[in-house]
């Protein structure tokens, strides 16, 4: 349990603290959708500081939580039986296929490596023409810019043996899908900050029109978490559905035009399937077919059976904010981050991942 | 991997046949290249933030700081080293 005075800023986490408790009357349902807010949430300890009646439930927001079981399992194979060099982000690679990891591919001789950025990738496949080299390009609208800009680098510098294993996600497709299913009840939403560095602020306007619900773009610190939760509740408590923008510091209404022009140069809005929750419509981006010849998915033509998820793991309910972690029978006994039994648990920013790394009781405690 | 990283511009350079321009971002000591196209007007000096190598957009000093003080205290910028732990056993 944190003190106060631990935190950046702890007079200011005070009185929102203060604020909020005055200012909830009524017991209300919110979700953070970034699984980077999750992360900060239960880190910090700020779940156990909540009014009782203010729930913050957990979404889909962790991208390589919901890149689909059968697509590892695709750039393993891609690793272990084509020989390409297949390169992606930390995260991605220690997630465990149906069979095993990328970082088992490694160890099984696969020429596997752990990049900060996709344009390392690119730089790799300038220095091994004789190679393939594949970049397994997860992410949320924040990471897009930089994976399609890698596409662009190599396109520019006429490399033929660079492509991308795209499995890309959109946050307003999957706060729709959260709100359409009939076992979630919630209320309110903190929407992703750097995801709306790039995209802005207008895509979330026809949700909170459709479904009147307040939708709070938010930062990611603490404060900014306490000030973002203070707004919605402000705003439900007084029957009002708006968007707002706690993270104007950071976020501008428009984004970032620039990157959402190369997005837009390198990628179509397609369907995609969501591990644990099943297939939204227009819902993620993959490689335009002007481009195809540096899409991983059709220059290799590989076809990975389908496998299916293990019976026990509620993970759809808890990436729709219907359970918490701590809800699921297999929560920290058969399923802990060595041994992941489902997509939450296996990066630092899936809900169940940071419930078991910083458990700590739920119940609140006053202020 | 959904962080981005504030730091500051230390020197630019063109790149890929003066196509591209890339920047040597400091993040308190730690020196990575990062792309610009994104931010076109960003020049020496500005704080951008950074994530996975391409800088998103300018924010301002002192933004900056007190957001990488906070990365810093809470163990998030590993990902800044995660390229030279390539061979590192996880
Ligand atoms: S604790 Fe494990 S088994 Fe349970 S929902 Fe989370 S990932 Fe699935």
């Amino acid at each position: 349990m944190k003190y106060l005075s631990e935190y950046r800023a702890p007079e200011l986490v005070e009185q929102y603290l203060a604020e909020l408790h005055r200012t909830a009357t009524r017991p209300w349902t919110i979700m953070e959708v970034c699984g980077g807010q999750t992360h900060s949430l239960v880190k910090n300890g700020i779940l156990s500081l909540l009014p009782t009646n203010v729930r913050m439930v957990h979404g889909p927001g962790c991208p390589v939580c919901v890149t689909p079981l059968n697509l590892i399992d695709k750039a393993v194979y891609l690793a272990e039986k084509c020989g390409v060099i297949l390169c992606s982000y930390g995260d991605m690679v220690r997630v465990p296929g149906s069979e095993r990891s990328l970082l088992e591919a490694k160890a099984n001789g696969g020429d596997v490596r752990i990049l900060y950025s996709p344009l390392e990738a690119v730089q790799i496949a300038q220095q091994n023409p004789g190679r393939e080299v594949v970049f397994f390009a997860v992410g949320f609208e924040t990471t897009a810019p930089a994976n399609a800009l890698s596409v662009v680098h190599a396109r520019r510098l006429g490399l033929t043996n660079y492509s991308i294993l795209a499995s890309h996600v959109l946050v307003p497709p999957a706060m729709e899908a959260v709100m359409d299913d009939p076992e979630t009840n919630i209320q309110g939403f903190l929407a992703a900050g750097h995801v709306c560095t790039i995209m802005g602020v207008y895509d979330y306007v026809p949700l909170v029109q459709k479904y009147q619900v307040p939708i709070v773009v938010t930062g990611f610190e603490p404060v900014d978490l306490l000030q973002g939760i203070l707004m919605t509740v402000r705003q439900l408590e007084r029957g009002e559905a708006r968007l707002e923008n706690q993270y104007t510091r950071v976020v501008s209404d428009d984004g970032n035009p620039d990157a959402r022009r190369v997005i837009e140069e390198v990628f179509d809005v397609t369907d995609r399937e969501w591990r644990g929750i099943g297939n939204i419509p227009r819902s993620g981006w993959e490689v335009r077919p002007e481009l195809a010849a540096f899409d991983a998915n059709r220059k290799f033509n590989v076809n990975i059976a389908k496998v299916s998820e293990c019976a026990d793991c509620i993970a759809g309910q808890v990436l729709k904010g219907i359970k918490k972690p701590s809800e699921c029978s297999q929560f920290g006994k058969r399923c802990t981050p060595l041994n992941p039994l489902g997509a939450p648990m296996v990066s630092s920013e899936g809900a169940c991942a940071a419930y078991y790394h910083f458990a700590q009781a739920e119940a609140p405690v006053s202020v | 991997m959904c962080l981005a990283i504030p730091g500051k511009i230390k020197s630019i350079e063109l790149q890929y046949g003066g196509l591209v321009r890339m920047a040597k971002v400091e993040f308190g000591g730690i020196v990575k290249e990062a792309s610009l196209d994104m931010v076109p007007h960003a020049k020496i000096g500005d704080y951008v933030l950074v994530h996975v190598g391409v800088a998103i957009t300018i924010v301002d000093e002192e933004e900056a700081e007190k957001s990488f003080a906070y990365l810093r205290e809470i163990g998030e910028l590993d990902e800044l080293v995660a390229g030279s732990q390539i061979d590192k056993p996880y």
